[in-house]
């Protein structure tokens, strides 16, 4: 498969996500936000880190970038597109996704290790994992508190749109597993077409025995299915 | 201007050295060079008054690269491969302005790994704060934890450990040095050292601006009521714009374009330009209309003063010019030739078709004061503890009470802000002995440790500060890694006040005997001095950061239980001494002890035993005891495995308040499986270290026999509220 890496200034995580890729045999491409033409890809991701410093409001000035109209063309053509982390509010700015996401609830930036349940897995993101199951992945980010409209809310959860949810060990999804206090402690949604996810666990991170686990690794294996 | 009195001490500088500059010069300085050379001249830039006594330190062995005198040390870690770091303060401007003072701290000193070519791959501090019910620290914390983790985490390095204490003596004047570590390929080291003439000096990176004018020379003087007055000389940081510079300047790196590279750091523009010139034995004039500036209007004194973060200084080859400004406006960075090289060994400044400064290098540099200062033998603590000042106090209490306290509990309220895994080789994170980050691509791995113990230093400060090189050694030793190297930033008082100048030299005498005694050599470091307030002094506060290398990933090891039924072993002898202890401290308000010996002929033997038990696969899992003695080392194996522990009673003959809590060194905890026990205790025999069983893994009960038994939770609990406790009393 063939995928791309869109690096923008302040991109940090573009190097982690391209290794996982490579380790499974994509072959990857690393795109610099100046670009005005993609190669061709079966997956586009918009890695985390701190694109232009997320001055102004994370990812703003990212949404506004040459490559990334190319990018929603693309995904208007329904090629698969990942936002991780600041990849997420990339695309919520972009208006590739619904919603926003504002400053984590406690105004202090979070980096730890959480509990994730699948909420849905019948898409091209997470069907390698069973539904309900409980993964752990680690978060990393300071405005990552997710917010939409109640219609927007209903639309998700009656089109199964929710990818994941923070929850406990058990999946129990309560208010103490919420890190970030989004709304209905959601983690990760997909757009109506089911080709776009945004996330703010880094799945890159957990892709590794010998670091902190495998738990994100089949997410790619998914994409790869 | 008519440069009186006055002028020249608001510039930090004696009359006599007034009087040498003239001298140097053989006239009158103008007012812009009055400033240059206080820039150069501060204790800051010029290790004026440390630089005697550091030459004492071991810098060489077969390993080192590059000691001491660049921007950070080299060690060779094999296969072509080199580790690049180095230590800093940066007190003075966070105890002003926290967030920014800590954040700029990051920034410098990731500028002075990268400069060398080399990308960093992880972070550690070590940051010291008041009492907690000091009006200013909770300020000052959230602050600096702020300022740090804003910085790693927006360049995307990992903030992978560190310490941090808390002490009434740094009430007024808190502590922050960072350390940076990064990897590069041996023979792709970048120095500072300007070759050629007629070269081309470019400036790269950020604008210069008005912010941390006269920094350096702050951070060279005491404080006083008046400090808050000091804010405009903190400078400003910009994390992204680093992370920018540092993919632009690795990028230019890849080939042989630069001749040589140096950040502008303390005292910017001057110190860079003049470092690359004195190291060169070559003179430099720089143009300044051609600095890139933030504001309009900026004299010539401002340029050469600014401490705008996020530049460099670098001399390009001959013919590179273009290809180099191709690499920083794609990363929409500033690449302006400010100047050339030259034959004169004069700093020459041009402005506006004049000639502004004419400064003869090496009277900036090589010239710069050299003192032998004065000092007294310091206070040594001979009081002791008796056993009746403790007999009422029960074990389990006393060791709920060290586990509870500011200084001991864990630190996730802090390290939770940090990212510690972002480019994805953390092995180990913080809150184990020491930090694991795998060379990228690579099957090793280097360990990272940074420790202090003022405590000890005041104390006895020889002691002390053997003792802290040791505990780094032995932090290393205990994640199964061969100790390399140490970086050493070494925080004091006034260096005018002969009984500072003498905890100082005590402290580098002992530094020096563990080093070498060890083969730990020290490749790079900083000095802190003044740090005091209206003539109160910190205790002495040597902080040492470590690196070792671990050669076999499969090898690296934690400090956690692991199974049920295993067996866990004591190394070294326990002798039972409480001076200076965490116990005496916590439970006693005691903290005028001695601290405990160090034999460094045992320190040695028992951790390279350490290192072979590991080697051969014959622990599961090792801890080294440190402050808070037996019982706060086991109990923390404990926290981390959510297991238990059945600890036997020691001897009659011994008390055990002394037994459990005293802080004798040399000592290890280690984890078998009670197959391998024969084995090991051959081993040890043969070897002639002494060993003991004293605990079984269990589930759930952290207890010690018929004496008391704790949940394995409630030690958690206990362990990990102090931080979000505190907070929340004082948010409300």
């Amino acid at each position: 498969m063939k995928s791309s890496v869109i690096v923008f200034p302040g991109s940090n995580c573009d190097r982690d996500i391209a290794v996982v890729l490579e380790k499974l045999q994509f072959k990857n491409t690393m795109v610099w936000h100046k670009e005005t033409e993609l190669p061709k890809s079966d997956l586009i991701v918009v890695p985390g880190g701190f694109s232009y410093g997320d001055y102004l409001r994370s990812g703003a000035i990212a949404a506004k970038s040459n490559v990334l109209s190319e990018v929603t063309a693309q995904a208007n053509k329904g090629t698969l597109i990942l936002g991780v982390c600041n990849g997420f509010q990339i695309l919520i700015e972009s208006g590739l996704l619904k919603g926003a996401l504002l400053r984590n609830i406690g105004l202090k930036f979070i980096s730890k290790n959480v509990f994730i349940k699948i909420i849905s897995n019948k898409n091209k993101f997470c069907n390698k994992y069973k539904k309900d199951q409980v993964i752990e992945l680690n978060i990393a980010h300071n405005e990552g508190n997710y917010f939409t409209s109640k219609d927007h809310l209903k639309e998700l959860e009656d089109n199964d749109l929710i990818a994941f949810k923070y929850s406990n060990k058990k999946g129990e999804i309560l208010n103490e597993s919420n890190p970030n206090g989004s709304i209905k402690n959601i983690a990760g949604i997909l757009n109506n077409n089911k080709n776009i996810l945004g996330m703010m666990p880094h799945p890159e991170r957990m892709a590794d025995k010998l670091l902190s686990g495998e738990d994100g690794l089949d997410l790619f294996l998914s994409i790869m299915s | 201007m008519k440069i009186d009195e006055k002028i020249i001490s608001s510039h930090g500088l004696k009359t006599e050295e007034y009087s040498k500059i003239k001298e140097l010069l053989n006239r009158d300085p103008n007012i812009l060079e009055l400033g240059i050379f206080s820039a150069m001249w501060n204790e800051h830039c010029s290790y004026k008054s440390s630089k005697i006594h550091l030459k004492k330190l071991p810098t060489k062995n077969n390993i080192v690269i590059q000691g001491p005198g660049e921007n950070a040390g080299v060690i060779d870690i094999g296969d072509d491969d080199a580790i690049v770091f180095k230590i800093e303060s940066h007190n003075h401007p966070s105890f002003i302005e926290p967030y920014q003072g800590a954040a700029t701290g990051v920034g410098g000193i990731l500028r002075d790994v990268f400069t060398m070519g080399a990308r960093p791959i992880a972070l550690m501090n070590s940051i010291h704060f008041g009492e907690p019910k000091n009006e200013k620290t909770q300020n000052l914390l959230n602050g600096v934890v702020s300022g740090i983790g804003g910085y790693g985490n927006c360049i995307g390095i990992p903030t992978v450990g560190g310490e941090i204490k808390f002490n009434k003596t740094y009430n007024e004047n808190i502590l922050v040095n960072a350390m940076a570590i990064g990897y590069a390929k041996k023979n792709k080291i970048f120095y500072s050292k300007a070759k050629g003439l007629g070269k081309s000096v470019v400036y790269v990176g950020s604008k210069t601006g008005r912010d941390g004018i006269h920094g350096a020379s702050m951070a060279s003087a005491e404080f006083d009521e008046n400090s808050e007055k000091k804010k405009p000389t903190v400078q400003v940081g910009d994390p992204f714009t680093e992370k920018l510079l540092l993919e632009a300047c690795l990028e230019l790196m890849k080939d042989e374009s630069i001749i040589s590279i140096q950040d502008m750091g303390a005292a910017g523009l001057t110190s860079s330009s003049v470092e690359m010139a004195s190291k060169g034995k070559l003179g430099i004039e720089l143009d300044l209309d051609k600095i890139p500036c933030r504001e309009k209007n900026m004299s010539p004194y401002e340029m050469m003063l600014s401490e705008s973060q996020e530049r460099m200084l670098i001399i390009l080859n001959n013919g590179k010019e273009n290809k180099a400004r191709k690499i920083f406006n794609k990363w929409d960075l500033d690449f302006v030739v400010i100047g050339k090289t030259n034959d004169t060994n004069n700093l020459s400044l041009r402005f506006k078709n004049k000639k502004v400064a004419e400064i003869p290098i090496e009277a900036l540099a090589d010239k710069a004061p050299l003192y032998d200062r004065k000092s007294t033998n310091p206070k040594i603590s001979k009081k002791k503890l008796n056993t009746k000042d403790f007999k009422n106090i029960k074990i389990e209490d006393a060791l709920i009470k060290i586990l509870s306290s500011a200084n001991y509990s864990k630190k996730d309220w802090v390290t939770d802000q940090y990212d510690q895994i972002v480019m994805c080789d953390t092995i180990q994170k913080s809150g184990g002995d020491a930090a694991v980050v795998r060379i990228h691509n690579k099957d090793k791995a280097i360990a990272i440790s940074v420790d202090s113990s003022a405590e000890y230093c005041k104390g006895n400060p020889k002691i002390g500060g053997k003792q802290i090189v040791c505990e780094n050694w032995r932090n290393l030793v205990s994640v199964g890694a061969k100790p390399l190297a140490i970086t050493n930033c070494l925080n004091f008082g006034s260096p005018e006040k002969p009984n500072v100048m003498g905890e100082f030299i005590n402290c580098i005498d002992g530094i020096k005997e563990a080093c070498e005694f060890l083969d730990f050599p020290v490749v790079s470091g900083n000095v802190s001095f003044y740090n005091e307030t209206n003539t109160k002094s910190i205790n002495p506060t040597p902080v040492i950061g470590g690196i070792g290398l671990i050669n076999d990933l499969k090898k690296i090891i934690s400090m956690e239980t692991k199974k049920n039924k295993n067996l866990i072993m004591i190394i070294g002898k326990t002798f039972g001494h409480l001076g200076k202890s965490a116990f005496a401290e916590e439970n006693l308000g005691f903290s005028d002890g001695v601290p405990p010996e160090i034999n460094l002929q045992n320190e040695k033997n028992n951790g390279l035993t350490i290192l072979k038990l590991i080697r051969e696969n014959l622990v599961e899992s090792v801890h080294d005891i440190s402050s808070g003695g037996i019982l706060v080392s086991l109990a923390e194996m404990c926290i981390g495995s959510k297991l238990g522990m059945k600890i036997k009673k020691p001897k009659d003959l011994v008390n055990s308040i002394e037994y459990f809590f005293g802080e004798d060194q040399g000592r290890y905890l280690i984890e078998i499986s009670p197959d391998n026990l024969q084995k090991i205790n051959i081993f040890l025999k043969k070897n002639n270290i002494y060993g003991e069983i004293i605990a079984e893994v269990q589930n759930d009960a952290f207890e010690l026999e018929k004496v008391f038994s704790l949940s394995v939770e409630k030690l958690c609990k206990c362990n990990n509220q102090w931080y979000y406790n505190y907070n929340a009393i004082n948010k409300k």
